[in-house]
């Protein structure tokens, strides 16, 4: 079973997500984050693999990994950086970026030296099911990595129920029509949270986009398994002069009952 | 449609060869797919063929001429004609595929507009397409593209556009068109983004290539009436995208004895570092949604293109001609920002046509291949030159 799948076996409720950007703020502040995140009550944690041309990313993540970049931040260089990481860590990690720097890695090597580092999943946002059917699926089942499709209010049952098939992990809602980063109204979220409940997908459903505290997380709970925090933790980081502390911080203020 | 291979149409997940397809984020998948099974419906419809046909008559001002250039032919001892898409409304060939893609916007029923724009060019058919038929504009510039072509980004506000400055990355066309795709994510219901030229996820390559294939078609019509032959034995076009190659070249793909000649824009040399070179330079790779030949670095991190020429300052190519490349169909070629000022100068002189800049990179094919006495060429003479002189002013 996929250490994903065991999180969600053993927890049912109230998954956090966070997102990282690899190389952000600073080239090596992987490890201190991703020890941070562990400690402080994260489930899952999403590394952001950072590319010139983010389609599918508002502004923070955008410069996030634009100061990543300039800070010399490549896909070999974050698999250095998580080598050795299960011997410390336990929580999944699943790795984020767009096709391009994929394909350059080499796809299979990458597939390969993700598992290799005890990545646990992938989320490539620009994969299309049509391309992953025909060429990158069995590579990524191969290696033993589960592949995280996203759908949207737009989406489709039929579509859903389609990629739900294709996926293992969870499924990764995105909360409205927008890039990452933007405003969201959990009322009309709410409805649609509970049209993807109602079909009984096959599997669990974190809540991203748009999710930046403790109200927006809690809302979407109530309709999914969980959710993923992105932007707001990078807006956190930015100004952070120690990661532990504004982890421990940002984290604190998402979980803990008042 | 014959059953042997073709250079014209993708297959139907919108392949040429190895290149296109839509890899798109599943936030465009909607906007995409209802373009995708639309699309080719809509066009063929009577009433939308009449309402296009009509605009490109009356509004755009086609056909455009095919002028024989007889002081340049004889500098080059051959034959040269002109195809005039400088002489469209709006003094682009751009405006062929604004017609049609507002066109289509409406029967989509989409309230809104997008475009990006490198040159300005595009931006300007844009908003004029969407000033007739009063539709909402919004045009994607970069902010370094804005400053060097001001006269067009006065022509977009003029005619009610609104021209956003796209501040990220190289600030030219590249992050122009990034932008454009966030602003399509975030308005998926109301919006229909017109791209222009032949990028993008499929279906927008072949659509935008069929918008602009009356160029060729008008050139087979021209040349048999001139010279008693549709067919020339060679085709030249600048390419940065490519969609005024993908017109002009169109009806002429499979005709296998039509030599077609493409030139990109060397920057300040090929290997300068300041290229937009994209066939020598780039591998195969992903951006804006398809699958074509790209600059990139080993990490695959796109590299910021350079040219002189805001419209072709682009680090992809369109799908269509990365498979004319790959396959050996078309010959490209690359012109220097020196030699396409040397050739702007020429036809200027020689013609009394001033060209504009991305243009004139087409034109530096002449001094690059030894055409024969009695090849047929046509240059795609894809837009005119007013809005670069301010480039030229300070070279000349």
């Amino acid at each position: 079973m996929s250490r994903i799948k065991k999180t969600f076996e053993k927890k049912n409720n109230r998954i956090l997500n966070v997102y990282f950007t690899a190389g952000y703020p600073h080239l090596e502040s992987t490890t201190e984050i991703i020890r941070s995140l562990q400690e402080n009550g994260a489930d899952l944690i999403e590394i952001g693999m950072p590319y010139s041309d983010p389609l599918a990313d508002g502004e923070t993540i955008q410069q996030s990994g634009a100061v990543a970049l300039s800070n010399g931040m490549t896909i070999k260089k974050l698999f250095e950086q998580l080598k050795g990481y299960r011997e410390f860590f336990h929580l999944p990690i699943i790795l984020m970026g767009y096709m391009n720097p994929v394909l350059q890695y080499g796809f299979e090597k990458f597939c390969a030296d993700a598992a290799s580092v005890g990545v646990s999943g992938l989320i490539l946002p620009d994969l299309p099911p049509h391309e992953f059917r025909e060429v990158y699926g069995d590579i990524i089942k191969k290696y033993g990595l589960d592949f995280i499709f996203l759908v949207t209010p737009e989406t489709s049952e039929e579509r859903i129920r389609m990629l739900d098939k294709l996926s293992s992990g969870f499924i990764y809602a995105v909360s409205s029509s927008s890039t990452t980063g933007g405003k969201t109204d959990i009322d009309n979220v709410a409805k649609y949270l509970q049209r993807l409940k109602s079909y009984h997908l096959t599997n669990p459903i974190l809540v991203g986009f748009g999710i930046k505290d403790k109200a927006s997380f809690d809302a979407v709970c109530n309709h999914a398994d969980g959710g993923i925090i992105g932007s707001a933790y990078i807006n956190a980081l930015k100004n952070a002069t120690d990661i532990s502390a504004t982890t421990k911080a940002f984290l604190n203020e998402i979980l803990n009952d008042k | 449609m014959s059953t042997s291979i073709t250079y014209q149409h993708p297959d139907s997940k919108g392949y040429y060869g190895l290149f296109g397809g839509a890899y798109i984020p599943e936030m465009l998948y909607s906007n995409v797919e209802e373009l995708r099974t639309r699309y080719l419906d809509i066009i063929s419809e009577p009433s939308f063929q009449q309402d296009f046909i009509l605009l490109l008559k009356d509004y755009v001002g086609r056909p455009t001429p095919l002028f024989y250039a007889e002081r340049l032919s004889e500098l080059h001892n051959t034959n040269i004609y002109l195809k005039r898409e400088d002489l469209c409304h709006t003094g682009a060939h751009k405006i062929n595929n604004t017609i049609g893609q507002i066109l289509l916007a409406q029967k989509l029923g989409k309230t809104r507009i997008i475009a990006e724009t490198g040159a300005g060019q595009h931006g300007v058919a844009t908003a004029t397409v969407c000033a007739l038929k009063g539709i909402e504009c919004i045009v994607y510039m970069g902010e370094k593209d804005i400053e060097r072509q001001a006269p067009n980004v006065a022509r977009m506000k003029m005619l009610g556009a609104k021209v956003v400055a796209a501040t990220s990355g190289s600030k030219t066309l590249k992050d122009a068109t990034n932008e454009a795709i966030r602003d399509w994510i975030n308005h998926p219901e109301n919006t229909h983004y017109i791209i222009g030229s032949v990028v993008g996820p499929h279906p927008y390559p072949d659509m935008v290539a069929r918008f602009q294939s009356v160029i060729s078609e008008e050139i087979k019509k021209q040349l048999q009436e001139k010279t008693g032959s549709a067919l020339p034995t060679h085709v030249v076009a600048c390419v940065g995208g490519g969609s005024n190659a993908a017109g002009a070249f169109y009806h002429f793909l499979d005709e296998l004895d039509v030599q077609l000649v493409a030139v990109e824009a060397a920057g300040k040399g090929v290997n300068s570092g300041f290229s937009a070179a994209t066939t020598q330079l780039g591998t195969s790779g992903i951006l804006h949604g398809s699958k074509s030949l790209l600059m990139q670095t080993a990490d695959g991190q796109v590299v910021e293109p350079y040219s002189i020429s805001a419209g072709l300052d682009y680090p992809g190519i369109g799908p269509l001609h990365a498979n004319l490349f790959k396959s050996g169909r078309g010959i490209f070629l690359s012109a220097t920002d020196e030699e396409a000022l040397a050739s702007a100068l020429e036809v200027s002189r020689l013609e009394g046509i001033i060209p504009a800049l991305e243009t004139a990179h087409a034109f530096s094919a002449l001094k690059q291949i030894n055409f024969k006495p009695d090849d047929v060429l046509v240059v795609c003479l894809s837009g005119r030159g007013d809005k670069d002189l301010s480039t030229y002013i300070a070279h000349l």
